[in-house]
């Protein structure tokens, strides 16, 4: 994770650099010849380079008379937190930010993310559990380098100033680098007060500062997974049992020649079969030449009619009430008028834009890992039983990420490669092909939601019922984050929902669906949001009120989120500018806004639907409140792609089962949105005096509800299931208004 | 046994003639800027440059390729491969690229590059239309935005 490293210099800190550097410069040189092995450190070259090491002053940071490196310990996918992160540091260090390397941490105790209680990245987390411990150690580091001068210099240290990455004694004019001072800093006791730098003093935060990946992403240099390259190593395509839950019976090689079976291995997994060869795309051919036997298993007649059955009876059931304010029998006993509605919600992939990948090599004594991974710790965890090793042998180094969302928590591809390496007994390198990826994915969830919603005689909410079904993520993924059996990913957004209802009610019903789930961009949010911000819609339609003003009404405890909404309504021309009429078609706009991961976020969605049922989505107007903004450039782009990757899914994305098979296989049945269809997106940042907010995932949940409202508000088609594509949008609305 | 010209370099390997063009850059060259996404020329992440033109390598059997094969590589490296005037405009895409930055994952974006400067090579101010026509790979971060702008900065750069 080097390529864009601007300092040359080799880091030490822990004992370990992310990733051997290569570049690609060896190639061009003259292809083929000595490809690929020039180490970054070489630039330093000659006696004296180990003198130049950086000194560790923490975990984070080291310094060098060449220069300063900053580890970061959260994973690189796309978010900018390898910016963003050296930006918190740094802002304390009066230190020059072009002079500063940044790389990836190893795994390690201190690099543990404190709100996922492991070296993970995820949960919109990165920059607000790092916002004051990288600050700290910034400030800490400065303290220390400045106390080192005041003892190297017999003065007071309150005498002493720092800029540009010197200390600087003013009154006799002296100065001296951090580099020379480092190995008397680091030597120094952390100091027991750690003043920080109030907002007007920031130096860096708050700065549209360039991201240090972009260089290198935009030519090629930077390293992801797949790119790995290590002496020796072989290549591995895979076939997994095709339903979840079953195993590999037998394999039949008879279709390969003599000449084949003597340049692939076979290697049998409990579940799948993977082909090693000297290239990806021999390994992969082999694959399709094997005959595979397959024990399906239980989930074998798993169907997505059956799921949604499954889903809809659980509604029935009593689940756990994990939300009773108010009375909401009395509410509906005593309701002018009650809102009734079904949701429902398809399983949906990632489809990461590098398929699932790792390289691995493994010997008697130890377990190395080059992966793109948001869960260093985990292999650490799950790797030591499996291969027979102690944890500290495991060594994961994190590589660029080609894309995350939520799928690369998953250890799932990087265990495969571990275990296929010690088969074949040198480094493999395993690439899912799309096929299996789509087919393998842990899935955002199936879900079904029913809301009652209880309407006063002006039309008033007295009270709302929310029942949600769907299978838990966290009972597999994380089953320390239960709480009495609810898994709290199926009813966030809910149960903290910022609408003054004066009664609610919310249940969870479990039920599984036999098909993997997963962390999927924003979990429940997105799913629930979606719900919840609908039936609102449907409530103001009901009830002949405009939905902003619904909104505005009940979000008088809400001030954060009322600010957010009014400036949308200013932003997007709610009230003033309405929608040009385009020939051979309506046009609709809708709004959602939801808060999650401590930020807020609503969003107008404009779309005209033409006559023969064509769905354009012109336009989407974002206001976003993540309380502090950390680098605006990185913030915009995350609502963006936010918006983007909700729209993708609202869209046209769902997963069938089929006799317990995913039937999708890549981007033709589960199509991402392309530039062209892509709408113009503006965005606006609002700051605020709350605890800083996440930024990578809260731009998600809304879309999907300004969406379908905005269809809503073109064509009076109410669209209470997803993906927009399997309902018939054309402008005439069926008498009841709704398409289920 | 295939031949080909690859970033200026002719080469010449045993490789299967009927092994994608991508493979044979990203096994054989060692030239991974060329990513692999969905192996069906659908995504656009293995896009390289064939006689100028914008080409989906990982479809393409190396042994039918018979134009000059210019990578991403080439872009972090303007000596090789591209005549002055291609260097040039690789290197003003390569500058809109960072200025706007564009990247997020980045994993497409290579391929995001080399279709923009194939689009600019033939069409030096294009339209918003054939911006869309264009660039059809796909990026799961939704950096369009940024890619539309950067294409137009490109385009207002030229000298």
């Amino acid at each position: 994770m080097t390529a864009d490293d601007p300092a040359g210099c080799p880091v030490n800190l822990s004992g370990r650099t992310a990733l051997p550097p290569v570049t690609r410069r060896a190639l061009l040189a003259g292809l083929g010849a000595g490809a690929g092995a020039l180490v970054l450190g070489l630039r330093l070259g000659g006696p004296g380079a180990a003198e130049l090491r950086p000194i560790a002053l923490n975990a984070w940071l080291g310094i060098s008379p060449h220069g300063a490196v900053i580890l970061v310990d959260r994973s690189e996918m796309g978010q900018g937190v390898h910016t963003a992160l050296p930006m918190l540091l740094a802002d304390e260090l009066d230190y020059p930010w072009d002079r500063i390397a940044v790389r990836m941490a190893p795994v390690g105790p201190a690099y543990r993310n404190p709100i996922l209680g492991a070296m993970a990245t995820g949960g919109s987390t990165s920059v607000r559990a790092g916002f004051l411990p990288l600050r700290r150690a910034g400030a800490a580091a400065r303290i220390m380098l400045v106390e080192a001068a005041a003892a190297l210099w017999r003065v007071d240290p309150a005498d002493l100033v720092t800029a540009d990455g010197e200390v600087r004694h003013p009154p006799s004019e002296r100065a001296v680098g951090y580099g020379a001072l480092a190995p008397l800093a680091a030597r120094r006791p952390v100091p027991a007060t750690i003043p920080l730098r109030g907002r007007a003093d920031w130096q860096l935060i708050g700065r549209p500062i360039p991201r240090r990946d972009v260089a290198a992403k935009t030519d090629g240099r930077a390293t992801f997974g797949i790119d790995v390259r290590v002496p020796g190593m072989v290549y591995a395509a895979i076939r997994q049992c095709p339903t979840f839950g079953g195993t590999l019976a037998a394999v039949d090689t008879a279709a390969l020649t003599e000449a084949e079976r003597a340049e692939v291995r076979l290697v049998q997994l409990p579940d799948a079969v993977a082909v090693v060869a000297d290239g990806w795309w021999r390994a992969r051919r082999t694959l399709d030449r094997l005959a595979i036997r397959w024990d399906r298993g239980a989930n074998a007649s798993n169907h997505t009619d059956a799921i949604r059955a499954r889903l809809t009876a659980a509604l029935g059931r009593a689940g756990t009430r994990v939300v009773d304010r108010g009375d909401v029998d009395a509410a509906l006993a005593g309701a002018a008028r009650r809102l009734d509605a079904d949701y429902h919600l398809p399983l949906v992939a990632h489809l990461t834009p590098e398929p699932m990948t790792a390289t691995a090599e493994v010997t008697a004594e130890r377990c190395t890992l080059w992966v793109p991974t948001q869960a260093q710790s985990l292999y650490r965890e799950v790797l030591p039983d499996l291969l027979g090793l102690a944890p500290d042998a495991i060594t994961v180094n994190t590589t660029y990420l080609g894309g995350g969302f939520g799928r690369r928590f998953e250890a799932d591809f990087g265990i495969q490669a571990a275990l296929i390496a010690r088969a074949v007994g040198r480094p493999v390198q395993l690439i899912w092909d799309r096929a299996e990826d789509v087919r393998h994915d842990f899935y955002r969830p199936a879900h079904a939601g029913r809301v009652t919603v209880a309407l006063g005689a002006e039309g008033e909410i007295l009270g709302w019922h929310h029942r949600v079904a769907g299978p838990s993520i966290m009972a597999r993924a994380l089953p320390q984050m239960m709480r009495d059996d609810i898994d709290m990913t199926t009813i966030e957004g809910l149960h903290d929902q910022p609408y003054a209802l004066p009664a609610l009610r919310i249940d969870a019903i479990r039920q599984e669906v036999g098909v993997p789930v997963g962390f999927w961009r924003s979990v429940g949010h997105a799913i629930n949001a979606f719900v919840l911000e609908s039936m609102l819609d449907e409530v103001a339609h009901a009830t002949g009120r405009d939905p902003f003003a619904l909104r505005r009404a009940l979000l008088a405890g809400a001030p954060r989120h009322r600010r957010v909404l009014e400036r949308l309504a200013e932003v997007a021309g709610w009230h003033d500018r309405p929608l040009a009429p385009v020939a051979g078609a309506r046009r609709g706009r809708g709004l959602a806004l939801h808060g999650c991961f401590g930020t807020i976020v609503g969003e107008v969605c404009e779309v005209t639907v033409f006559d023969d049922g064509r769905l354009a989505v012109d336009r989407v107007v974002a206001v976003i409140d993540c309380a502090t903004v950390i680098n605006p450039e990185t913030v915009d782009g995350q609502v963006r792609g936010g918006i983007i990757f909700g729209l993708s899914a609202a869209l046209a994305q769902a997963i069938t089962i089929q006799d317990g098979a995913v039937v999708e296989t890549g981007y033709r049945d589960h199509p991402v949105l392309t530039l062209a269809d892509s709408p113009e997106i503006e965005v606006e940042l609002l700051k605020s005096d709350a605890a800083i907010g996440g930024v990578g995932e809260p731009a998600t949940p809304p879309i999907a509800p300004a969406l379908t409202n905005a269809i809503f508000a073109a064509t009076g088609r109410r669209l209470r299931s997803l993906p927009v594509a399997a309902h018939d949008v054309r402008a005439a609305a069926p008498p009841a208004g709704v398409d289920g | 046994m295939v031949r080909l010209t690859i970033n200026g370099t002719p080469i010449e390997t045993d490789a299967d003639p009927e092994m994608p063009l991508l493979w044979l850059l990203r096994d054989r060259l060692d030239l991974t800027g060329t990513k692999y996404g969905c192996g069906s020329g659908l995504c656009g992440a293995c896009t390289v440059l064939i006689d100028g033109r914008a080409v989906r390598s990982c479809t393409v059997p190396a042994g039918t390729v018979t134009g000059a094969v210019v990578t991403i590589e080439a872009v972090a490296d303007a000596r090789h491969g591209f005549t002055p005037d291609q260097a040039r405009l690789a290197d003003r895409v390569r500058r809109a690229w960072i200025a706007e930055q564009v990247p997020q994952c980045g994993y497409c974006q290579p391929g995001m590059v080399l279709a923009a400067l194939a689009l600019l090579a033939v069409d030096p101010a294009p339209t918003e239309p054939a911006i869309a026509a264009a660039m059809t790979n796909l990026c799961r971060c939704g950096t369009y935005d940024r890619v539309r702008r950067a294409i137009r900065r490109a385009a207002d750069d030229r000298g």
